[in-house]
C-alpha cells in the first residue's frame, strides 16, 4: 500500500547550521532515498521551496483568485514529501522515523487513497 | 457430559454466558482469519450466534462452544464473501486457506486463539489511534462490552461513542494498522502503550463518581483481565507484572474506599477488614516478582510497591512511611512529574515530619506546575494544620475548593474545612 510521508519542519532550521552540518543532513537524505530505492519501496519524493515562494489558488464564482502565501502562523511548514510503498502502517512509521527531519520536525504519515482501476 | 447443557440451564442462557466469557477470544480469532477486518468479524459472529440459538436448541450444546462459534462464523463470512461480486479478490485477502470441511475444530482453535488475542490487544492499543479510541475499541472487541455500556461508563452520548468506534475501525482499515504482535525491537515501546491503555480503563472504573457504578466496577475487572492476558501471553516483563499488581492491590480495597453513604474514605480511615485478602496476597507476590525483574524498576512496579507497603500494614499507624518515601524517591527518578512530586512530599511528611513535606510542597508551588490542581493546596492545608498554621490551612482549603470539580471530593474538602474551623 502507498503512503505519503509529509515532512513538516521549521524551514529556517538550516540558517543556524554550518555548511558541514547541512551537508551531513543532505547526505543522510540521499542515503535514505538510495536505500528505499534498493528495497523497492521508494515511489517518489521532492523537497519544496520555502513557504515565502508559495501562492494559493481558489476559484470563487468562476473566477480564479490567487493570493500570496499561505501565511498560517505555524512553527513548522510542509517542506517536502516522500511517496513510499509499505506493507502496513508500522512499516511506513519505521520509514518515517528514519527521515532526518523527524528529529526536530515531524512527519505526517498519510495512506494514499486507492482509486478504482481503469 | 463435558460442555453439555446442564439440566435447568436453557440454551439461551448458556449462549449468553459463552458470549460474555469468550466473545473477545472468538472475535480475536475471526479478525485474524478475516485479514484484520473488524466489521466483517463482528457481523459474522452475530450471524453465528443466531444460528447457534436454533441449532443448539435442537442438537444440544456442542462440546466446545467457542470452537463451534468460530467455525460457524467463519463459514458465514465466507458465504457472504461468495455472494459479493468481488469474491475472487476478497478471497485472496483472506489469510488462512479454507480448511477441509472435516478439519478438527479444536486444532484450528488451538493454533490461532492465543496469538490472535495478543494481536488484537496490540491493534486496539496502537499508538496511531487516539487514547480514548484505544480504550473504547479494547472494551468493545476484547471485553465484549456493548457500545451502550461503554458510552454509559464514560458519560458520553451513545452516538458519540458509536462514532468513535466507527472512526477507529475505519482508520485501522484505511491506514492499514497491522494485526500482529510487534517485533522484538518495537515491543518495549508498544507494550508501554498497551499497559497505559489498560491502566486508563482501570482508572476510569476506579474513579470515585459518575457513570453507572456497576459498569465501572466491571471496567476494573476487565482491565485486570486484559493485564492477565498480557502476562500470560508475553514473556513476563517487570512493568506488566507491576501493572497487574497495582490494579489488584487497588481493586482489593474497593469495598473500603466508599462508605455506606457513598462518601470517599481516606486510606488512613479505611476499614481494613473489608480489604480482599486473596487479591492482596496475589498483588503482593506480584510486587516482589516485578521488583526482582526490573533493573531499575519502572513506574508501574514502583507504584505497586508503594500500594503494597500500605497493604501490609494491619493498622494505618503501622504503615512503614520510610519505605514508602524511599520508593517515592525511586519513582521520582523514573518519572519526574509534578503529581509524583506531590505524592512524594506527602510521604516524606509522614516519614520525616510535616516541616520536611511542607518545604517540598512550597518548592512545588513555586514551580507553578500544579497551579490548577486542587490536591496541591489540599495537601498543603493538611501539613499547615499539623504545624499549627491554622489560618493559612483554611485559606489553602478555600483555594482547593475553588479548583475541585468532582462532587465527592468537593464534599470531602468541605467536611475537612468544617473540622479544621471547629478544632480551634
Amino acid at each position: 500500500m502507498k503512503y505519503a510521508l509529509l515532512i513538516y519542519a521549521d524551514e529556517r532550521r538550516y540558517e543556524t547550521m554550518s555548511e558541514a552540518e547541512q551537508g551531513a543532513v543532505f547526505g543522510e537524505y540521499m542515503g535514505l532515498v538510495e536505500e528505499l530505492k534498493a528495497a523497492g519501496k521508494y515511489l517518489g519524493g521532492e523537497p519544496l521551496e520555502a513557504v515565502a515562494t508559495a501562492s494559493t489558488v481558489r476559484v470563487q464564482n468562476g473566477k480564479t483568485v490567487v493570493t500570496d502565501g499561505p501565511y498560517a502562523e505555524t512553527r513548522e511548514q510542509l517542506g517536502g514529501f516522500f511517496l513510499v510503498e509499505a506493507e502496513s502502517l508500522d512499516d511506513a512509521i519505521a520509514m518515517a522515523a528514519r527521515i532526518p527531519d523527524a528529529r526536530g520536525g515531524s512527519i505526517e504519515v498519510r495512506p494514499v487513497m486507492p482509486l478504482p482501476a481503469g | 457430559m463435558p460442555g453439555g447443557t446442564e439440566r435447568g440451564e436453557n440454551v439461551a442462557a448458556r449462549l449468553e454466558r459463552v458470549v460474555r466469557d469468550e466473545s473477545g477470544r472468538i472475535l480475536a480469532t475471526l479478525i485474524g482469519l478475516l485479514g484484520g477486518d473488524f466489521d466483517r468479524a463482528e457481523e459474522a459472529l452475530q450471524e453465528a450466534l443466531a444460528v447457534a440459538l436454533a441449532r443448539w436448541e435442537r442438537d444440544g450444546v456442542p462440546a466446545n462452544p467457542r470452537a463451534w462459534l468460530i467455525s460457524t462464523a467463519r463459514h458465514k463470512a465466507l458465504d457472504r464473501l461468495r455472494r459479493e461480486s468481488n469474491f475472487e479478490r476478497k478471497r485472496d485477502e483472506l489469510r488462512a486457506e479454507t480448511p477441509a470441511a472435516s478439519a478438527p475444530e479444536q486444532e484450528l482453535e488451538r493454533q490461532t486463539v492465543v496469538d490472535d488475542r495478543l494481536r488484537l490487544i496490540f491493534t486496539c492499543c496502537h499508538p496511531a489511534l487516539a487514547p480514548e479510541a484505544q480504550v473504547a475499541l479494547a472494551l468493545r472487541t476484547l471485553c465484549g462490552l456493548t457500545t451502550e455500556e461503554i458510552a454509559r461508563a464514560f458519560l458520553v452520548p451513545l452516538p458519540t461513542m458509536a462514532q468513535r468506534l466507527v472512526r477507529a475501525k475505519a482508520k485501522i482499515r484505511a491506514a492499514r494498522i497491522p494485526y500482529r504482535v510487534p517485533e522484538e525491537s518495537e515491543l518495549p515501546e508498544r507494550l508501554e502503550a498497551v499497559l497505559r491503555t489498560i491502566y486508563l480503563i482501570f482508572n476510569e472504573g476506579y474513579a470515585a463518581t459518575g457513570g453507572d457504578r456497576l459498569v465501572r466496577t466491571e471496567l476494573c475487572g476487565e482491565a485486570i483481565r486484559l493485564g492477565r492476558i498480557v502476562l500470560a501471553l508475553l514473556p513476563r516483563r517487570s512493568e506488566a507484572i507491576g501493572l497487574v499488581a497495582l490494579m489488584l492491590l487497588h481493586h482489593a480495597r474497593r469495598r473500603a474506599r466508599v462508605d455506606a453513604a457513598g462518601e470517599l474514605v481516606r486510606l488512613a480511615d479505611q476499614e481494613r477488614a473489608l480489604w480482599e485478602t486473596s487479591a492482596l496476597r496475589e498483588g503482593l507476590a506480584l510486587v516482589e516478582e516485578a521488583l526482582g525483574a526490573g533493573r531499575p524498576p519502572g513506574p508501574f512496579a514502583l507504584q505497586a510497591a508503594i500500594v503494597g507497603v500500605h497493604a501490609r500494614a494491619a493498622r494505618a499507624e503501622e504503615t512503614d512511611w520510610r519505605a514508602i518515601a524511599a520508593l517515592y524517591d525511586l519513582l521520582w527518578r523514573a518519572e519526574p512529574s509534578p503529581v509524583v512530586a506531590l505524592n512524594r512530599a506527602v510521604a516524606r511528611a509522614e516519614a520525616f515530619g510535616a516541616a520536611v513535606g511542607l518545604a517540598d510542597l512550597d518548592a512545588l508551588r513555586a514551580s507553578g506546575a500544579l497551579d490548577r490542581y486542587h490536591l496541591l493546596p489540599a495537601a498543603r492545608a493538611e501539613l499547615l494544620a499539623r504545624v499549627g498554621r491554622r489560618a493559612e490551612a483554611l485559606a489553602e482549603l478555600d483555594a482547593a475548593l475553588a479548583l475541585v470539580s468532582q462532587e465527592t471530593e468537593r464534599r470531602f474538602l468541605v467536611r475537612r474545612r468544617a473540622e479544621l474551623a471547629d478544632g480551634a
